[in-house]
């Protein structure tokens, strides 16, 4: 069962960095997201200090939600996908094994060019290195929830702007948590912990769930 | 004596049963709302203590957010019930049910919206009941936007009963979070629930205006199916008889 997790893992990755324009595509989608506000609000620091965990965290859920229409899609197209449901292996795994694919491509580089935000809105470093802690809490959550939308979506004309229709709203906790934590981190008498347990919670509770619910979506998209 | 559970979840079987429902909810609506609301302007005391005219928005207010809530499980649970047991007619519905639930929402915001304006100065605010009526009605708009994106009307129901079962599942997390975006301060974040200190008659015609709009709900409700049964059915036998 871990073999073929490793098996769909390791050849993800390897179609994806072939093509490595789409892994950049959404981390310049990030930046520039980012790069855009100060632009749009001024240079405050102190504004752009405080707007900085909202904006960083909706660029993220933005810039993820921007890949999410290509985690099944092309399989589905070539008819991998079906192949993969047809095979004796427990879908959720193999499906489980897509999610890490698609948090390692969008995730884990956003997590990367964070000391970018923390440069561009005059972050102190300490709260830069919670905004990354906070960003490896959060967007598996991301990748994992934003797979049940792809799988709903999959196939249909418009899929794109469908998904943040119904993925957006269920993304709601993870952007309240996850800048409001940052936020208290600039506080004298801040306390993160509650924000860090509650982002864990909810990350184990959709390790949990959504492999499932995505695999039954793909079952019903391929019937 | 066997009780056949499953006669009138055949849409041929429902339609009729439907035709003859339809008008008792529809008097029962008309009824139950007429009675609320005219106990609900004429029959309660005119100045309350720090309470203006204005007051009296309760009346719709409270009764199609309570509307808006509950016919979201309401559609869960179509939706859940349909995916146990493969019934075409618990998917229709629960997509009968999701517009009127999100049409209860949007009149929920509005009137809370001229409420808001009036005794607090300003049409919106992020207090948290507010922000979660909102996100519920951004649930029903996803889900009636997947609904109606999907061509394959099987497809259609199974992956909407999906999308809503996730919703519902995600909803006390959000609920949790909207309530309480700093788990630090959640104990003055708390609000309490003020049901128990309203005048009696005040509080009749609020829940007597509550069931006749639940009242109303079921009777758009059960007329959408029955379109929906046409729509679906438009080429079986049963439907060229009518």
């Amino acid at each position: 069962m871990f073999n073929t997790f490793w098996m769909i893992l390791k050849r993800d990755l390897k179609l994806a960095l072939r093509r490595r324009s789409e892994v950049f595509t959404v981390l310049f989608f990030f930046i520039i997201v980012v790069s855009l506000f100060p632009l749009g609000v001024g240079f405050n620091e102190a504004m752009l200090q405080q707007i900085a965990p909202g904006v960083a965290w909706i660029a993220a859920l933005l810039s993820s939600m921007l890949a999410l229409e290509r985690l099944f899609a092309n399989d589905y197209v070539d008819g991998t996908l079906e192949q993969m449901l047809l095979t004796p292996q427990p879908l959720s795994m193999l499906v489980l094994a897509k999610m890490t694919a698609h948090w390692l491509l969008t995730g884990l580089p956003l997590i990367l060019v964070a000391p970018v935000v923390g440069i561009l809105y005059h972050l102190a470093p300490q709260t830069v290195i919670t905004l990354m802690f906070m960003l490896l809490l959060g967007t598996p959550i991301l990748s994992m929830i934003g797979a049940i939308g792809a799988a709903l979506t999959l196939g249909l004309r418009g899929g794109g702007v469908l998904i943040s229709l119904l993925i957006l709203p269920l993304y709601i906790p993870v952007l309240i948590y996850g800048s409001s934590a940052i936020t208290e981190s600039t506080l004298q008498s801040g306390n993160i912990e509650p924000h860090i347990m509650l982002l864990s919670a909810f990350l184990l509770l959709s390790l949990i769930f959504s492999p499932w619910a995505t695999a039954s979506a793909l079952k019903i998209s391929l019937e | 004596m066997s009780v056949s559970w499953f006669k009138y979840a055949a849409p041929m079987n429902f339609y009729p049963l439907a035709g003859k429902l339809i008008p008792v909810f529809w008097i029962l609506a008309i009824g139950l709302t007429g009675f609320g609301l005219y106990w609900g302007f004429f029959q309660t005391p005119d100045v309350l203590s720090d309470q203006k005219q204005y007051y009296r928005i309760i009346f719709v207010h409270v009764a199609v957010s309570w509307m808006a809530m509950w016919l979201y499980g309401m559609m869960v649970f179509w939706g859940l019930v349909g995916l146990v047991f493969n019934t075409r007619l618990s998917f229709m519905m629960a997509q009968a049910t999701s517009i009127t639930g999100a049409l209860m929402a949007f009149v929920a915001l509005v009137s809370g919206a001229v409420w808001g304006k009036v005794s607090w100065g300003t049409w919106w605010d992020w207090d948290p009941r507010l922000t979660m009526m909102l996100i519920l009605m951004f649930l029903y708009i996803g889900y009636i936007a997947l609904h109606s994106a999907i061509d394959n009307s099987r497809r259609a129901d199974q992956a909407s009963a999906v999308l809503s079962l996730v919703g519902l599942a995600v909803v006390p997390i959000i609920y949790y979070s909207v309530n309480c975006p700093n788990p630090n301060e959640c104990n003055s974040l708390h609000q309490e629930s003020s049901f128990k200190g309203v005048e009696s008659n005040i509080l009749l015609g609020m829940l007597v205006t509550a069931l006749g709009f639940w009242m109303y709900s079921f009777a758009t409700i059960l007329m959408r199916v029955r379109t929906i049964i046409l729509e679906r059915d438009i080429n079986t036998k049963w439907v060229s008889k009518l």
